[in-house]
């Protein structure tokens, strides 16, 4: 630690106690984004710290970055400054829980897991199927906004969080929404929080509304032959009375790492699951007579679409599934030195998607897989070998490509996760868009002297 | 309140000219006998517009936004004028633009389940409209019948069937914006997803405090294959309260779960005629929709619970003509009130559902000290609570103790850990009563997010900040006492 990591360290000790204070080149190394080290890390326990903490680093100039578990702290560009990690796992209880109304205010810092543990003792759950589920916090997978696998079901995060309460740059504890199902009162500031990466403030709590675990879960694994046979049964599904919980759509690889996840289970899947062809899996839930129907319509659905299918009614096989289409972003970020995932949103026209993207990924002999949600976003997945300046040059050929293909087609086009050299090429967040300078008013409204993870946002926020 | 703001000076008349040659003549009313009606919107507010404009494409919307800059009049829209907070009122006098005559579905995409419609579209005719596809637009307000659908994005309106699809902003992908220096902006996207933050979710609900909205890109669900309309009866209010907290517990999800009290039902049943049971205390109207199995499932849990708590019958409706004779009881029952009294406020307070009972008790024992009778027709299944005080509005003391007696009871779901409103919107009515959930420093960021919008006040000023705390050249009055309770 430096002289001057050591002055703020001891001056951030009488702000919230040695005990929270760590200068530490461990643990600042654990808190590492694409090479940029804080100098200190602060483990505030309530909001009040926080606000401290904040405060601080305002009057201070340092550049402060909230983490949860560090789980998806890679995601957006490298800070522009970073001095002092925030980590948010000192604020990790259980607020408020009102079962009888299926409300919850839960701190930031606790872990989704065992949020959810706790939930399931009154048979309810919040709907967030995330990757990185058993060790990441609830604030990181808001602040993320990482992709849930029941979307199709619940929706996204905005559908169900009822308000927030947070730090932002100036320094002020501040909240928005409340905790109530149904709210008008004011404006939604939570909203912003969601996907903001901690560019806005310090989540410190977080209100939920939830919803009954369902009695039963089922899924339907169909392979296809073509990209165009999928969308037919995608269409047909949605134009059914069904309304699955799920609806992962994966390609040939990409169902393979859904297939070698191991998990918790104690089961393997079919062997059907592994073959080398597209595969869909649309997840149900409800009681025993539901399962049945959805069982049986969506396998008659599939063979029309020229699809073999399988259901999975049994509980271990079924659970394996479901933990391993939710971890598959998890598992292809860790999937080798240089694992780059796009995450794209173009409606519609997957078919043509599929086609652009396979093209690109071929043109530079990289292997790739394509992964998609009914009603999310379509994934890219780039597995190069290695990690050396071809890789990057590719990479970054390759980002263009994806970006200026989204932004014909009207939509947009970012990358999750990339080798922190690939971000010293391009911008992670493709070329600016339109609506940047009121992205820029709503930042400088929330954090105007920028302490708040600078420069890793859109538009340079 | 209601006194205030009759009696603005008229606009410039180069103003007058100017929006002219916007709209044409033919589509500037400024003459007062024109404005007349511009004062109200469906609350007991009022405010005087100086003119009153009706522009037919976005372009004349910027146009609009640059003249009232340019002579620093401000800017309010408005819809249907159903609203029932003051939203669309001119508080402070200045330009009303109506969107009545940008009133066009653009596009239909009924394979997709999406529709992009200007902000003048009525509610229901977007569902008329996608009904061919087996579709339909979820908000539905009891107005949705007159409601437009850019009133709905203002003040992010919801309706008995949020209860299971959520309100206007769930459904809400991506906006065109006109800020009030009469830039024209996108925000959101045709997909839902977008990069960078929500500002579609800012939007709406911002109740026309930071943009206009000129063009609304939307989600369009699938008709449910089976639906089962139950009219429970009781006896008793309490027995029927319970019973939806009762029903909330089981996390037994119905789309819509609606409270008419009896003394509310008579009136809607003197008017309608849609088969209430006139000696009943109360009925709860619900509804279940989704697959045959689960319907049928949840049709025989709910009666269960009703049978619980004393439902002296549990009705089911027969067929499609009586499940919209007992919709129309309930989507009337406002107007049917304007028989029984010269005026009714209603109000708009949100509690958490395992307090319905407590709520509803309390409600009561307020209007008895008021000497008021209070009705509670309400969307009880998400704990929004609708009392509607009746008083006749030519009596100022009767007014002025309306007004109190429907603050206290909006203190009392805030104090209950509620909210002050859960679709209706803070508008002029509720703004001071903010303080009650929101601290200074919640104000002040607020302010912040209202000020990089819309930094002079120019659009809807007076609106959802007490006038205190608010932005831009109001005149401030007493405020009324409150305190923020933590979230």
């Amino acid at each position: 630690m430096n002289t001057t990591a050591m002055s703020v360290a001891a001056r951030l000790e009488s702000v919230v106690g040695a005990d929270h204070v760590n200068g530490g080149s461990e643990s600042c190394a654990k808190f590492g984004v694409d090479g940029a080290a804080p100098s200190v890390v602060v483990r505030p326990v309530s909001s009040a710290e926080v606000v401290e903490v904040a405060r601080f680093a305002k009057s201070e100039e340092l550049a402060l970055i909230p983490c949860g578990n560090c789980t998806k702290l890679d995601i957006g560009m490298p800070p522009a400054r970073y001095d002092v990690a925030l980590d948010m796992t000192g604020l990790n209880e259980i607020a408020y829980y009102d079962p009888d109304d299926l409300t919850l205010s839960v701190d930031a810092g606790m872990n989704l897991a065992l949020l959810a543990d706790a939930l399931a003792q009154q048979k309810q759950f919040v709907p967030l199927g995330v990757p990185f589920f058993e060790e990441c916090t609830v604030g990181g997978t808001i602040a993320s906004n990482i992709g849930s696998s029941l979307r199709p079901g619940y929706g996204s995060a905005r559908d169900f969080l009822l308000g927030a309460e947070f730090v932002n740059g100036a320094g002020t504890l501040t909240k928005s929404g409340g905790r109530v199902v149904k709210n008008v009162t004011g404006y939604d500031l939570h909203k912003l929080l969601i996907g903001s990466l901690g560019t806005l403030g310090a989540i410190t709590r977080l209100n939920f509304r939830t919803f009954p675990l369902p009695e039963g879960y089922g899924h339907v694994g169909s392979t296809f032959s073509s990209v165009d046979s999928i969308v037919r049964f995608q269409t047909m599904v949605s134009k059914s009375p069904l309304s699955p919980s799920s609806f992962e759509i994966l390609g040939p690889e990409a169902a393979k790492v859904v297939a070698g996840f191991q998990g918790d289970r104690d089961s393997g899947l079919p062997s059907w699951f592994t073959q080398g062809t597209w595969h869909v899996c649309v997840g149900f839930e409800g009681v025993e007579t539901v399962l049945r129907r959805y069982s049986a319509e969506l396998m008659q659905y599939a063979e029309k679409c020229g699809a073999s299918s399988g259901d999975l009614l049994e509980k271990s096989a079924e659970k394996s599934l479901r933990s391993g289409l939710r971890e598959l972003i998890k598992l292809l970020s860790r999937s080798g030195p240089a694992a780059t995932i796009f995450r794209i949103n173009t409606f519609p026209g997957f078919s043509a998607d599929v086609a652009m993207l396979d093209a690109l990924a071929a043109r530079f002999s990289i292997p790739s897989c394509v992964f998609a949600t009914s009603s999310g976003p379509l994934y890219f997945a780039l597995q190069p070998d290695d990690l050396n300046d071809k890789t990057i040059t590719s990479l970054a050929q390759i980002s263009s490509g994806v970006f200026e293909y989204a932004a014909a087609r009207n939509g947009s086009a970012f990358i999750l996760f990339c080798p922190t050299g690939l971000k010293r090429v391009i911008n992670i967040w493709g070329p600016a868009k339109n609506d940047a300078a009121l992205m820029r008013r709503v930042k400088n409204a929330f954090d105007p002297e920028n302490v708040f993870a600078p420069g890793r946002f859109v538009a340079g926020i | 309140m209601l006194a205030e703001n009759t009696a603005r000076k008229p606009l410039h008349r180069d103003v007058i000219r100017g929006l002219q040659n916007v709209v044409g003549a033919s589509m500037v009313l400024h003459r007062p006998e024109d404005l007349l009606l511009y004062e109200y919107d469906g609350s007991v507010e009022k405010g005087r517009p100086g003119a009153v404009v009706f522009p037919t494409t976005t372009q004349e919307v910027s146009q609009v936004l640059r003249l009232a800059a340019q002579h620093d009049v401000p800017v309010i829209g408005r819809g249907a004028g159903t609203g029932l907070s003051g939203g669309a009122l001119a508080r402070t006098g200045g330009i009303v633009i109506v969107f009545a005559r940008m009133n066009r579905i653009l596009e239909l995409d009924l394979e997709n389940q999406r529709a992009v419609v200007q902000p003048g579209v009525v509610n229901y005719e977007l569902t008329r409209a996608a009904e061919a596809g087996g579709l339909y637009f979820a908000p539905d307000p009891s107005s949705q019948k007159s409601c437009t659908i850019g009133g709905n994005v203002s003040e992010n309106a919801g309706g008995p069937h949020t209860l299971a699809y959520g309100v206007t902003s769930n459904h809400v992908t991506a906006l065109e914006l006109v800020l009030p220096d009469g830039e024209i902006c996108r925000v959101g996207s045709r997909h839902g997803d977008s990069l960078g933050y929500d500002l579609a979710g800012l939007f709406v609900g911002s109740e026309g405090t930071l943009a206009l909205v000129t063009e609304i890109t939307v989600k369009l669900l699938r008709k449910p294959e089976s639906v089962k309309t139950l009219l429970a009866i009781f006896d008793r209010v309490d027995d029927a309260s319970e019973t939806v907290a009762e029903i909330t517990a089981r996390a037994i999800t119905p789309a819509a779960c609606e409270m008419l009290d009896g003394w509310t039902l008579r009136a809607v049943e003197d008017f309608i005629h849609a088969g209430f049971p006139l000696d009943s205390a109360a009925v709860l109207l619900i509804e279940l929709e989704g697959l045959a199995e689960v319907v049928a499932a949840q049709a025989s849990a709910v009666e269960e619970v009703c049978g619980e708590h004393h439902a002296r019958e549990v009705r089911v409706a027969r067929d499609e003509q009586e499940r919209e004779l007992l919709w129309k009881g309930r989507k009337n029952a406002f107007g049917a009130l304007g028989r029984i009294a010269p005026s009714n406020y209603v109000l708009d307070g949100v509690i958490p559902r395992s307090k319905i009972p407590q709520a509803l008790r309390r409600i009561q024992e307020i209007g008895e000290r008021y000497n008021f009778k209070i009705g509670n027709i309400f969307h009880a299944g998400d704990g929004n609570l609708h009392p509607i005080v009746l008083f006749d509005p030519r009596d100022a003391g009767q007014y002025q103790r309306a007004i109190e007696a429907s603050a206290e009871i909006i203190r009392y779901c805030v104090e209950i850990g509620g909210a002050l409103t859960g679709e209706h919107g803070v508008g002029m009515e509720k703004s001071e009563l903010m303080p009650l959930l929101f601290s200074d420093d919640d104000f002040d960021l607020m302010r912040r997010i209202h000020d990089a919008f819309n930094p002079r006040s120019a659009l809807n000023p007076g609106k959802i900040f007490p006038l205190n705390k608010g932005c831009g050249e109001i005149t401030p009055r007493a405020q009324v006492a409150v305190r923020a309770i933590p979230l």
